[in-house]
């Protein structure tokens, strides 16, 4: 048991100097994990940090510009815009993690079948996922949202079936060219069983590069669900989200009051970047052979 | 014609700076051929990678002279290099397939080169592209110049990375392990051609490799390097009868050449006593007209074709013969990885032929029957430490928990030799040899009643193969297994087996004792497979 438990723990400080290690490799990364983590605040304390009650309305204040009281200004029902775009990280980031999740997982599995087992399995699956792509992707997520009603939970499921195919192709790749590698053969002498060496043994080693898909891929998330919050569908009014943010402060800027619209959508912007540049750290982190 | 002095190369990495070659001198006359022999990790190709300067970019190189023929290496600028390479000096890399462009045609890759340096223009490009693949001796090169490289077998690639590496006739030409990964056969056409090009065109050629009987027949005066350093150089003939400095003995020594015997081969300080395997009557697994075909563009293709054999309990039997002959798929047939189309296989009394390999992962004899991979790199799961790797057939086929599991991986650690504090490690973590040893103890871990051995030794340098070799000798002792070992090189499998099976094209063409097989073959490929094998000198005086 003591042997085990030392093991276990040693595997654990090996994974941290690992990630510091590749930290203080890559400044950018360096970076991306700091803008993440402060992302993760905003999400998770972000109502309760913020100066003002985002949802306040106060006609006597509207539309001023950016001032010390208010750093992003105010928008035309005399709202905070800086707590807004604040409080609206937590779900903007949630939709955007719960549905790359779910593309993920489902990827994954479709992915990982279609690559092991081949043929007519392959075939089909396959072009079932070349259908899903063959669509506008936009589009489609706006088609699926207004087919299964305005609400939060459709973004999330909408944004993750047009991200499935990316995940499943990427990993049926990556399944294919390890299928017949001798650790594999080695895993059958083991004794293992298919879907133990497809689970255990193959899945683990397609993760850095679909860490890569993951992280740009949340990025991509949050655009799409602000994309469809812009145009009018999913999330609704009064709720703080950045892509309604932008729509409407879209209609004040021809007035000259380019705050309401500029700072959610340089949020956004920052968002998406810093997912953008997780990849690299991300794929290093869950790659072992990048461990000393 | 080359003079280099006092070269060292450093790079730049995470653990910090580490020195790949220190201090290394040499001079290169002309028409000379120089070997630069040694184990991987020695710097040699380094060295060379450092004259042409195609070094990564976290390489520096340092020295105080690199002349060749009055021309200043060390200072040339990228645009003199350009101009240097290919046209002054070639290079003929490691594997033959990586370094053509799989998508292009080889005749326009001749005349790139030739194109490059201007040697050709427009209109003579191709009269001279094909000049230069007849100068290899390549049949038909009219109709070759229009082939792609997965065209080609690997000597074929090989033959026309020499044609590109001499199309522009250069002065000088670096071949770094230019026969690894090719067949003995083909390795000796390949070196012969080399040589015979080298010696009529009046070049010189630093020739790196690893295999110190290929340098023994191809090299004038030979470098002995060891972790960056020069231990010993002089002339082939010197190196290979009076070695001077105990590396270059032991490397040597651990050749194997025909009249060793495997125990020979260890260095004096940790030989051990001969050990005796003993055969018993019973037979551990019988092959019966087996059979396996593909299907093909043009109908079936046999890979295997109505071979039978028997393995006795305890004994030790080589399947030998060269790419393509069907070693693999037999040996993949036998571990049960693989389905024959026809044939039966009987193992311990029973039919296991019916089994199919889909199943076979439940049955209670896959624990009987296992196999060590030939490349230990690739055998590893590259996720899981040595202790997972060694213990995932314990996990599967047997109930033990898991102290109990552990005590038997330290066992199986303890017997093939690997450090125990080595256990948690990840494969890129470990070196050739301790990936065998690991390969090793995973296979023997469930004490198998047959033990296929795929060329186990291929990827390691000889001093390592030397070692393990031994290692497969005591634990055959120790544990009573019986072991199929495949393998390419006759001299290896002679070493270590008691019968011989020699295959060519999906049949068995010669089979008996080894000594039989080594001393009286009858067969001409059998005694043309003998006579490929480079045999470097005796020593003759101890150092």
């Amino acid at each position: 048991m003591i042997i085990s438990n030392s093991s276990y723990n040693l595997k654990n400080s090996k994974f941290l100097n690992h990630f510091i290690i590749i930290l203080k490799e890559n400044p950018i990364t360096f970076f991306a994990f700091l803008m993440l983590f402060f992302f993760l605040i905003c999400a998770i304390f972000g109502p309760y940090i913020v100066p003002y009650d985002p949802l306040e309305t106060n006609a006597k204040i509207a539309l001023q510009p950016p001032s010390i009281n208010h750093l992003f200004g105010t928008d035309n029902l005399g709202r905070d815009v800086f707590s807004r775009v604040i409080v609206a990280t937590r779900l903007d980031l949630t939709i955007s993690v719960l549905a790359v999740l779910m593309s993920f997982i489902i990827g994954s599995v479709l992915g990982a079948i279609a690559g092991y087992w081949g043929g007519w399995l392959d075939v089909f699956l396959s072009r079932i996922l070349d259908t899903i792509m063959a669509f506008p992707l936009f589009v489609l997520a706006m088609g699926i949202v207004a087919a299964l009603g305005n609400t939060i939970e459709n973004i999330i499921y909408a944004t993750a079936i047009i991200n499935i195919p990316f995940y499943a192709r990427l990993v049926r790749a990556e399944v294919n060219i390890r299928r017949e590698a001798s650790f594999v053969h080695a895993a059958k002498m083991a004794g293992n069983s298919e879907i133990k060496i497809l689970a255990i043994h193959i899945f683990p080693n397609t993760l850095p590069p679909m860490m890569v898909q993951v992280s740009l891929n949340l990025g991509w998330a949050i655009l799409n669900a602000a994309g469809l919050s812009f145009i009018g569908l999913g999330v609704r009014p009064p709720t703080p989200e950045w892509g309604i943010m932008v729509a409407e402060g879209a209609n004040f800027i021809i007035s000259g009051e380019w705050w309401l619209a500029l700072f959610p959508g340089l949020w956004l912007m920052i968002a998406v970047l810093t997912f953008n540049l997780l990849g690299d750290g991300l794929r290093d982190i869950f790659d072992p052979r990048k461990r000393l | 014609m080359l003079s280099v002095q006092n070269l060292n190369v450093t790079f730049n990495t995470r653990k910090g700076v580490v020195n790949a070659v220190e201090g290394i001198s040499f001079n290169l006359k002309k028409g000379e051929i120089l070997g630069i022999v040694g184990e991987s990790g020695s710097g040699k190709s380094v060295t060379c990678f450092a004259l042409m300067k195609i070094l990564d970019q976290t390489g520096v190189i340092k020295a105080n002279e690199i002349v060749y023929s009055g021309m200043d290496l060390q200072n040339a600028s990228e645009k003199e290099m350009i101009d240097i390479r290919g046209r002054e000096i070639s290079m003929i890399f490691q594997n033959p397939r990586t370094s053509l462009n799989p998508i292009r045609k080889i005749g326009k890759q001749i005349e790139d080169v030739l194109k490059q340096h201007s040697q050709a223009n427009r209109y003579n490009a191709k009269q001279k592209a094909i000049e230069a693949l007849k100068a290899v001796k390549i049949k038909n090169p009219e109709n070759r110049y229009y082939s792609y490289p997965f065209e080609l077998s690997g000597g074929m690639c090989q033959r026309v990375v020499c044609a590109i590496a001499l199309a522009c006739d250069p002065r000088l030409l670096i071949a770094d392990e230019p026969t690894t990964g090719l067949d003995i056969t083909t390795q000796k056409a390949v070196m012969d051609l080399i040589k015979d090009l080298i010696i009529s065109r009046n070049m010189s050629s630093i020739f790196i490799t690893h295999d110190l009987g290929l340098a023994s027949e191809y090299c004038d005066r030979i470098i002995v390097m060891k972790d960056g350093h020069i231990v010993e150089k002089g002339l082939t003939h010197d190196i290979f009868t009076s070695p001077k400095h105990p590396y270059t003995h032991k490397l040597v020594n651990a050749t194997p050449r025909p009249g060793k015997s495997i125990r020979s081969l260890l260095p004096s300080e940790i030989k051990k006593q001969e050990v005796q395997h003993t055969i018993q009557k019973e037979t551990i697994i019988e092959v019966r007209n087996l059979s396996k075909f593909f299907p093909g563009q043009f109908g079936p293709i046999h890979a295997v074709k109505n071979i039978s054999f028997k393995i006795k309990k305890g004994e030790s039997v080589g399947l030998v013969g060269e790419s393509g002959c069907g070693k693999s798929t037999t040996s993949g047939i036998l571990s049960r990885l693989i389905d024959a189309s026809e044939g039966e296989i009987i193992f311990d009394k029973q039919n296991i032929s019916s089994l199919t390999s889909k199943n076979f992962s439940k049955n209670p004899i896959r624990s009987d029957i296992q196999m060590v991979f030939q490349d230990a790199t690739e055998s590893l799961n590259p996720r899981y430490t040595a202790r997972q790797s060694i213990s995932d057939p314990l996990k599967n086929l047997t109930n033990m928990n898991n102290e109990k599991i552990n005590t038997k991986v330290i066992e199986a650690s303890n017997l093939v030799g690997l450090p125990l504090n080595l256990l948690d490690r990840l494969p890129h973590q470990l070196s050739g040899g301790q990936k065998a040893r690991v390969g090793i103890a995973r296979a023997i871990i469930l004490s198998p009643k047959l033990l296929i051995l795929d060329e186990p030794t291929a990827s390691l340098d000889v001093s390592i193969q030397a070692i393990i070799l031994n290692l497969l000798v005591d634990l055959r002792a120790k544990l009573g297994m019986s072991y199929l070992f495949v393998s390419h090189d006759l001299h290896v499998v002679q070493l270590l087996c008691d019968y011989i099976i020699v295959m060519k094209d999906g049949v068995i063409i010669e089979q008996g004792n080894s000594h039989q097989i080594i001393s009286n073959p009858k067969e001409n490929y059998t005694k043309s497979l003998l006579e490929a094998s480079p045999k470097p000198p005796k020593i003759t005086k101890a150092s």
